[in-house]
């Protein structure tokens, strides 16, 4: 997926440069942080003057410059792993299953592995700027025979950090998927990248040390049931016997947990503020010129742009310039609304036009289908004849695989959504639900290479009747199982979710779209606008009817809990109320400017009777 | 410059002003003179005495329903939950000596009046935060005297003939032209409502600010419930965030903006989303009043110091205006978004700021004026009318401008002790383009009794511009219309 993005044109000369200026600076902004630290971890009350002063010794240290060099490059791997995993479009899991399958997927567990090592190398820095007793491995067994020093113990205090750190990692990867951390979501205001960063970061120190908080009461649970076993692993049953750590008078050691807290939050502000540089880079408005000059621009300009599929971020970045040139740029407005040199055809409104009210079919298309799906009560065709085809491994998912696929025919639970979304995130479901929605003989999965055991099973089980028979007994056992059925039961709303997912870019283009329509009033000399005024809401109509009977729908309308951070970005739970108001803010928008003259615009009873409601203000 | 001495005096005690007709202000005694206009102003009654204010002191009755036998535990979390930090130490600092050892409670209670004095030592720097949250409410809304009036928010629908009364008791109630149904929207959170406003290009939402929240409201148009649940509402908040006093709709209908005196930052709801973007700038110790111009492009913030912002709505960069004597108590845009008028606590004068560059086009930074100046000046003039004299002028306590450009309303503060200077309404007839103009029209005079307290034009009246006034008599209150043209 990621080959064929990298050679676009937008990926080379934008997004990568603006990765770099995120990792860079964050890169700069590290020696702040690592001199806090240090400052932070010789902290004691009673001796300010020397805590102080050994702070500036600390800091000049050949070791505190090895560790910043480490760090960087740990800052510089993180800000790749971003790049390599953001998505604009998040993958939502309609099931745990789903969600398991996710936390599973081999390009995941690389991501984990990746921050467990670079956790470890960021607390080996934090204990050896730290000092004092997590300075090195090993250590004199017992402070008496320090002195001689022949017998050499392992230092508990060492493990127990390195540990921590590789915990931290992992279960900062691991809540980056829960949570969908690799999510991007745009803003709704532009502030100016510092101004952003400036009001974003006493919420991220806030969040990193309330998340490290938790982080180091899981570890430290982890580690006193754990902990003894971690000895048998490393052969090494010699420890230095006055602190033992798996013990609760071990673990209450105060001063540990105050280290182990701050190197926690350490870490994690270190990897936030790469992630929220990152996000905040690769959001910032991008202005497409709307027509050229120079033919091999013509690629680069905004309706060109605007039909592309791939890269996502791409036809997401052009939709919020279409709006915001909407809104706020009248000699682009006017470039959209002119004629081409020769011929005088509105090329540029045309491709626009055409582009949105195609994203806005899809969207009601999309809606209509899972709305009949709903009321066959999840019986009827799978939805995935056309989901991407991505080829990934099937076998890594291992034993899951094989539940799986012994439960095709339990699809009433699990059909799934969120293949319809056109996911980019390589995090996404998609393994699974292939296996679980998706029997279709004209899928193109039908036969390919997977596990044997779906293989055997496929043909019989949907040809024949007997094969059939057999199954709705299997199911019916499985169904009783109480795990199975926690596992794919659907998660309430989430399907909803999955339909919405990618719904910002809807939201865009009936904002822009809208904007441009109303403007044409004034602006629009050669009447390009009008022409067009049918289809544009006629699509906007239907559009707002589907959406309507989705609210109707069980969960579609409650509300999400909503999370209290700015990094858990929750934008995606939201995504169809918003889509909702857009909705209806673009519908009147277009009827309050022209007001009764949409009289005369040709149109169905129905849909004239519906436009009718909003010239009253009735919706 | 403009004074009131230009002013025509007000017309004689006992008549109402009932209309504009060749640039002068029709005074009458009876309605039927009304009839000339072909059209009735409705005028709508709240009787005082049914609307009972709800008597909620904020914390004292509390603790004769509270369980005393709770745990210390308990008590300390529904402290830290229902207070912060400052709570928790007060409840510790209280306990008995069985409950908690000796050094907690004397720490607690040293810590507690450090708090206190740095706390103390911040009011002084902004005075404002001493008060308590009703008065603020009070002193910065743009009701006149807002704690005594029965009416406590007014706000015309953006595109139809609705609108919405915020009243005493903490009840809105919705009015239409086309029903004969008022829905009365009541929430356990909807107390001491500052300001309401209608979203713009939407049929239903409607912004409350409250005591603590801000609360959007969905009125089905098309339902004939008189009680909406409170299911309806949304709820807005953010921590630190309360009271909000001032709020304010992009004229797109996609943002909304709120404000508190209490905190520094203003924010940025997508209320669909239910999240806000918080808009920092340390400098005045809060945020009192907004106002959106017409066109988006600009937003006035003031503060509770002699300081207001004017924030450009593109990148959401702002211009500091430092005045001199107080704060902005209120101001208001000409149609297009180029030209500010506000007034200044203090003083009695209109100022005047103008944006050149056109909207929408990026010329950098937002040029406008070097100095805000001067367009009228509103200090006391006497007018000698048949019953004798009478003393016209004051600071402004809020102004409206009509939304095509050609009228300004200014609602001037009276002198509560001096019966021969009312509170007053000033109309000015204005001019935009070529070049700006003020010109006299003409004082707008109620029932005798009877004082303005918050005005609004009709947003889309089709003949000129009908102006809305809450008035408050000693015992009723009233919304009346006016008509000039």
């Amino acid at each position: 997926m990621f080959n064929s993005e990298q050679n676009h044109w937008f990926v080379r000369k934008v997004i990568f440069w603006r990765a770099a200026a995120s990792v860079a600076w964050s890169v700069l902004l590290l020696p702040v942080t690592t001199a806090l630290f240090a400052f932070l971890s010789r902290f004691s009350l009673f001796h300010p003057i020397q805590w102080i002063s050994e702070s500036f010794s600390l800091l000049y240290g050949s070791y505190v410059i090895f560790s910043l060099v480490l760090l960087c490059g740990v800052v510089l791997v993180v800000g790749v792993f971003n790049l390599e995993y953001y998505t604009v479009v998040p993958s939502v899991p309609c099931t745990k299953i789903a969600l398991l399958g996710k936390v599973l997927h081999p390009q995941q567990s690389v991501h984990s592995l990746v921050h467990s090592m670079m956790g470890i190398m960021v607390t080996w820095c934090a204990a050896t700027m730290i000092g004092g007793r997590y300075w090195i491995l090993a250590a004199p067994c017992s402070e008496e025979e320090g002195v001689t020093g022949q017998k050499m113990c392992l230092n508990e205090y060492y493990l127990f950090f390195l540990l921590a750190g590789a915990f931290m990692g992992y279960s900062y990867s691991l809540l980056g998927v829960v949570r969908n951390m690799n999510y991007v979501s745009f803003q709704t205001i532009q502030q100016c990248k510092y101004l952003r960063f400036k009001g974003m970061l006493p919420q991220v120190v806030r969040y990193s040390a309330v998340q490290s908080l938790y982080s180091v009461r899981n570890y430290c649970l982890f580690y006193f049931f754990f902990g003894k076993d971690s000895d048998c692993l490393l052969l090494y049953t010699k420890h230095s016997s006055l602190h033992r750590l798996d013990t609760v008078s071990g673990l209450l050691d105060f001063r540990l947990l105050y280290h182990l807290w701050l190197s926690g939050t350490f870490l994690l502000l270190t990897w936030h503020i790469t992630l929220l540089l990152f996000r905040i880079f690769i959001t910032e408005a991008y202005s497409f010129p709307v027509q050229s000059s120079f033919s091999e621009d013509v690629s680069q300009c905004l309706p060109k742009v605007l039909s592309e599929k791939q890269p996502l971020i791409l036809k997401f970045l052009a939709l919020q310039d279409l709006f915001l040139l909407s809104q706020q740029s009248l000699s682009r407005r006017m470039e959209v609304f002119s004629l081409s040199q020769p011929g005088g055809h509105p090329h540029n409104w045309n491709a626009i036009c055409k582009e949105c009210l195609s994203l806005l079919s899809d969207l009601s298309q999309r809606l209509v289908e899972y709305q009949e799906v709903v009321a066959s009560n999840g019986r009827a065709r799978p939805l995935s004849s056309h989901s991407d085809q991505r080829s990934t491994s099937s076998e890594t998912l291992g034993m899951s695989t094989l539940i799986i696929s012994s439960l095709m025919s339990l699809q009433i639970l699990s059909i799934d959504i969120g293949l319809k979304t056109p996911s980019s995130s390589p995090f996404s479901s998609s393994s699974v639900n292939r296996f679980v929605g998706n029997v279709d003989p004209s899928s193109p999965w039908y036969g390919s290479v997977q596990s044997p055991h779906v293989m055997r099973r496929g043909p019989k089980l949907w040809t024949a009747s007997t094969g059939r028979l057999k199954f709705a007994h299997v199911k019916n056992f499985l169904a009783r199982r109480v795990l199975i059925m926690y596992l794919f039961n659907k998660l309430p709303e989430a399907s909803s979710q999955a339909l919405f997912a990618d719904s910002q870019a809807h939201i865009w283009a009936l904002e822009g779209l809208s904007n441009l329509v109303a403007a044409s009033y004034k602006e629009d000399r050669f009447g390009v606008v009008q022409t067009m005024l049918p289809s544009i809401l006629s699509t906007m109509l239907l559009l707002q009817e589907a959406v309507d009977k989705h609210f109707k729908l069980p969960h579609a309308s409650s509300k999400p809990v909503r999370s209290t951070c700015c990094l858990e970005d929750s934008t995606f739970k939201t995504l169809r109320f918003a889509l909702r108001a857009a909705l209806k803010t673009a519908m009147y928008r277009i009827t309050v400017t022209f007001g009764e003259h949409l009289h005369s615009v040709q149109m169905s009873a129905e849909h004239r009777k519906r436009l009718q409601q909003f010239m009253e203000y009735k919706e | 410059m403009n004074s009131l001495s230009l002013f025509p005096p007000p017309g004689p005690d006992g008549n109402i002003t009932l209309f504009e007709s060749n640039n002068e202000l029709v005074c009458g005694t009876s309605l039927g003179s009304r009839q000339k206009q072909g059209w009735e102003p409705p005028s709508l009654l709240f009787p005082r005495e049914s609307l009972k204010p709800h008597s909620r002191p904020e914390s004292s009755s509390k603790a004769a329903f509270l369980d005393h036998r709770d745990t210390l535990w308990m008590r300390s979390a529904r402290a830290w939950r229902d207070s912060g930090l400052s709570g928790l130490l007060d409840e510790i600092a209280n306990c008995t000596e069985e409950e908690v050892p000796r050094w907690l409670t004397v720490g607690c209670s040293w810590t507690l009046a450090l708090l206190r004095w740095v706390s103390s030592f911040h009011g002084s720097l902004f005075p404002h935060l001493t008060l308590s949250s009703e008065d603020m409410v009070a002193e910065f809304s743009q009701v006149l005297d807002w704690s005594d009036c029965a009416v406590r928010a007014f706000a015309w629908h953006p595109h139809t003939d609705k609108f919405a009364v915020s009243l005493l008791d903490d009840s809105i109630r919705i009015y239409n032209s086309k029903s004969a149904t008022a829905p009365t929207l009541k929430h356990r959170l909807q107390r001491n409502v500052a300001a309401l406003q209608w979203k713009p290009l939407c049929a239903s939402a409607l912004a409350v600010a409250c005591h603590n929240c801000l609360l959007v409201w969905h009125v089905d148009p098309t339902s004939l419930s008189t009680r909406p649940s409170s299911g309806c509402a949304q709820v807005l908040s953010h921590p630190g965030h309360c009271p909000v006093t001032s709020i304010a709709w992009s004229p797109n209908g996609s943002l909304l903006l709120s404000a508190s005196p209490v905190d520094t930052a203003m924010m940025v709801w997508d209320v669909a989303g239910e999240s806000c973007v918080p808009l920092q700038r340390v400098g005045g110790g809060g945020v009192t009043f907004l106002s959106w111009s017409p066109d988006g492009s600009r937003v006035l913030a003031s503060t509770p110091s002699a300081l207001f912002r004017v924030w450009e709505t593109r990148t959401w960069t702002c211009e500091r205006w430092p005045c001199l004597k107080g704060r902005c108590q209120t101001g208001c845009w000409s149609p297009d978004g180029t030209r500010l008028l506000f007034s200044v606590q203090g003083e009695m004068v209109i100022y005047a700021l103008t944006f050149t560059d056109a909207p929408g086009e990026p010329h950098g930074w937002s040029g406008s004026s070097k100095a805000a100046a001067i367009v009228a000046d509103l200090s006391e003039t006497s007018f000698s009318t048949s019953q004798g004299q009478v003393r016209v002028g004051g600071q402004v306590q809020t102004m409206a401008w009509d939304p095509r450009g050609e009228r300004l309303a200014v609602l001037l503060k009276g002198d509560p002790e001096a019966p021969d200077r009312p509170a007053m309404i000033a109309v000015f007839k204005t001019r935009i383009s070529p070049i700006f103009e003020l010109l006299p029209c003409g004082f707008v005079k109620g029932e005798s009794g009877a004082e303005p307290r918050l005005l609004q034009f009709h947003p889309h009246f089709p003949n000129g511009a009908l102006l809305t006034v809450v008035k408050n008599p000693s015992s009723q209150h009233f919304t009346a219309a006016l008509q000039p043209y």
